[in-house]
């Protein structure tokens, strides 16, 4: 098993009296894609700041890499980059001198710095707009440029905060595709956000967070089955008379229930990926199968599911 | 105090690292911000016509009464006024603290309202390295701006007046500009400070022109106010005379721009003797209208000089602590 990169215990943030992070426990292993989810003010950016050094915890402890961010805070910001949420570049610079000056407070030296700004550019496909001052930049553009900004001190982590607001899809998507290829180069990634459908795209694993706590951890599969008591949903369309399939196919092994939604389409839940025998069995029974789709557990379905209940008191974990 | 507890007494959280990583990095950066904006031309402008203006002025008027006095020219230059305009040094008195004020009101504000705090302070450097390099910065920006005037002013005098400067003249327009710096290292602590409680640059801005006015126009008012409060004169003894006077001195030396005046007076007339009040026994056997070395010109304006430091020093460690203790989320 891949190593713990960063670890929490017991992690609390009061300001002013008000608890911002309440005795967090975060395990994030090397090489993983986290996604921190919960609604405005459930204490994301605060974990991230804790984590970073840059606001210090009321109590508990924090080890990014191994070292604790209060007293090392020089070698974790060295190997941890950092995107926040409308993550800001000096208006009056270019790109390339935005990135100069992180590539200078990073020590490093002139010549590999001007070789890691070119690459981080072409990277993320400014290459051609490098000496354009930041304040003619697009949205999208700026934060690229804030992946380019990050890639600079070569980061063993990067945490995004919200990388994904306000970008129109295309621009989201392709920051995406940013993070898994991030992933890929062995780098571990945190991402907090609010945009489900996105967390769910690229994150191995993903905690709740509400008030401060963190509610659920695990995969997106996980949380599906802890709170809406399923995992997969298959969705079969036939040409008539479906009525006659909940018989047989409640019978096979694994399926949890039937649910009919008209006569030609059924709904499969069941605890595995049951698409081939489903199919069998439709088929054998005579049916003509015009459409087999399987629904993945939706993290927004878990979200909405999981913050009513809580706000009708039966919350789960937290 | 119980064994038990010196035991578990929490280790000294040090922290590694110097604070100054990064410092250079942030000074070389903030510089070419000053050296580069369109702001800083402006004042840069305004300061080398005013030099240009008030030199040429000077110049012709020392000219025509050359003979008369042959001592120190050049100090003329910054210190003799031709109706109707004001001498370079009255000029200096308000450009000097405008200068401070503009390179100073959006240091730290700009970062929230740009969003790049939270970016800078996630690189391995500390906050300190971060405010230290901007107000490194503007001082090293001042003492490049002054001193490319003083050159200015003394090529000039040398085009003008046809002789070179006397090293006691270099060495008195030097400590000037020691002294000129600093005045600007004052105005640019208020700016920084209320650049770091206000989170709008036009608040702080306003603030800081507000404070400004205060002891320029004011506190000059105020100060016979309280002087007259504090040693009022009941009968009309030289004492009580005496008192007041001593005491509206004091109270107007807070102001820094008085304090800057009279390190003008000090330095530009070295026939200056004394910067307080003087009563006739004192100058008995005094040689009257005798030049002062610059050594005794400079040690008449010690205090002045370490006030004007002193005062940038504390306001700019308000403006750290002040600094230090704000969260980086806006």
């Amino acid at each position: 098993m891949a190593r713990t990169v960063i670890e929490a215990r017991n992690l609390s943030k009061h300001y002013n009296g008000i608890v911002a992070v309440d005795r967090l426990n975060l395990d994030i292993r090397e090489g993983e894609v986290y996604g921190i989810l919960g609604p405005n003010g459930s204490g994301k950016t605060t974990t991230i700041l804790m984590l970073l050094g840059l606001t210090e915890p009321t109590s508990g402890s924090v080890r990014v890499l191994g070292w604790d961010p209060t007293r090392y805070p020089l070698r974790v910001k060295a190997n941890v980059g950092y995107i926040p949420d409308q993550v800001g570049f000096y208006g009056d610079l270019t790109a390339w001198e935005n990135l100069m000056y992180t590539a200078k407070l990073n020590g490093i030296p002139r010549q590999e710095a001007r070789k890691r700004i070119a690459q981080a550019l072409e990277r993320v496909g400014l290459s051609d707009v490098a000496h354009r001052p930041v304040r003619t930049f697009s949205r999208g553009m700026r934060q690229r440029l804030g992946v380019a900004d990050v890639l600079i001190k070569d980061p063993k982590i990067i945490i995004m905060d919200e990388p994904t607001q306000g970008l129109d899809p295309e621009s989201a998507r392709q920051f995406l595709d940013f993070i898994l290829e991030l992933k890929k180069e062995g780098r571990t990634v945190l991402l907090a956000s609010h945009l489900l459908h996105q967390v769910q795209a690229v994150c191995d694993r993903v905690g709740l967070y509400y008030r401060g706590k963190k509610a659920l951890e695990g995969t997106v599969e996980e949380l599906a089955r802890r709170v809406l008591g399923f995992a997969y949903r298959i969705l079969v369309q036939v040409r008539k008379d479906a009525r006659r399939l909940i018989e047989p196919l409640q019978r096979l092994q694994g399926v949890q229930r039937v649910e009919i939604k008209d006569d030609q389409t059924l709904i499969v839940h069941c605890e595995r990926d049951m698409r081939p025998e489903v199919a069998q069995a439709v088929i054998q029974q005579g049916a003509q199968l015009l459409r087999l789709d399987m629904e993945m557990p939706s993290l927004d379905d878990v979200y909405t599911r999981y913050f009513q209940e809580v706000r009708h008191g039966r919350g789960a974990g937290g | 105090m119980a064994e038990a507890q010196v035991v578990e007494r929490p280790v000294v959280r040090e922290k590694e690292g110097s604070p100054w990583t990064g410092l250079w990095a942030v000074v070389a950066k903030e510089m070419a911000d000053h050296l580069t904006s369109f702001r800083m031309y402006i004042l840069e402008f305004l300061i080398a016509i005013t030099a240009v203006g008030t030199v040429s002025a000077a110049s012709s008027a020392i000219r025509s009464v050359a003979g008369a006095q042959p001592k120190f020219l050049f100090l003329k230059l910054f210190t003799v006024a031709q109706e109707p305009f004001p001498s370079f040094v009255d000029f200096l008195g308000f450009l000097v603290p405008l200068i401070a004020i503009a390179m100073a009101f959006d240091a730290v504000n700009s970062e929230f309202t740009q969003h790049t705090l939270a970016r800078i302070l996630s690189q391995p450097i500390y906050r300190d390295a971060l405010l230290m390099g901007k107000f490194l910065a503007g001082l090293l920006t001042q003492f490049l701006i002054y001193g490319a005037i003083w050159l200015l002013v003394f090529g000039l005098g040398i085009f003008w007046l046809g002789v070179p400067p006397t090293a006691e003249e270099v060495g008195r327009a030097l400590w000037l500009l020691v002294a000129t710096v600093f005045y600007g290292g004052v105005w640019m602590a208020v700016a920084l400070f209320f650049s770091v409680r206000f989170r709008q640059p036009a608040t702080a801005a306003l603030a800081s022109i507000a404070v400004w006015l205060f002891f320029t126009v004011f506190w000059p008012m105020i100060a016979s106010g309280l002087a007259a409060m504090i040693a009022p004169i009941r009968i009309g003894l030289p004492e009580e005379i005496l008192a007041q006077a001593r005491w509206l001195l004091a109270l107007r030396r807070i102001a820094p721009g008085w304090l800057y005046t009279e390190i003008l007076v000090a330095l530009l007339r070295p026939e200056v003797r004394t910067l307080s009040i003087v009563l006739p026994f004192q100058l008995e056997g005094a040689i009257l209208g005798q030049p002062l070395p610059l050594s005794q010109s400079v040690l008449l304006i010690w205090p002045h000089l370490t006030g004007l430091i002193a005062a940038t020093l504390i306001l700019f460690a308000l403006t750290y602590i002040s600094f230090q203790r704000q969260e980086v989320r806006a």
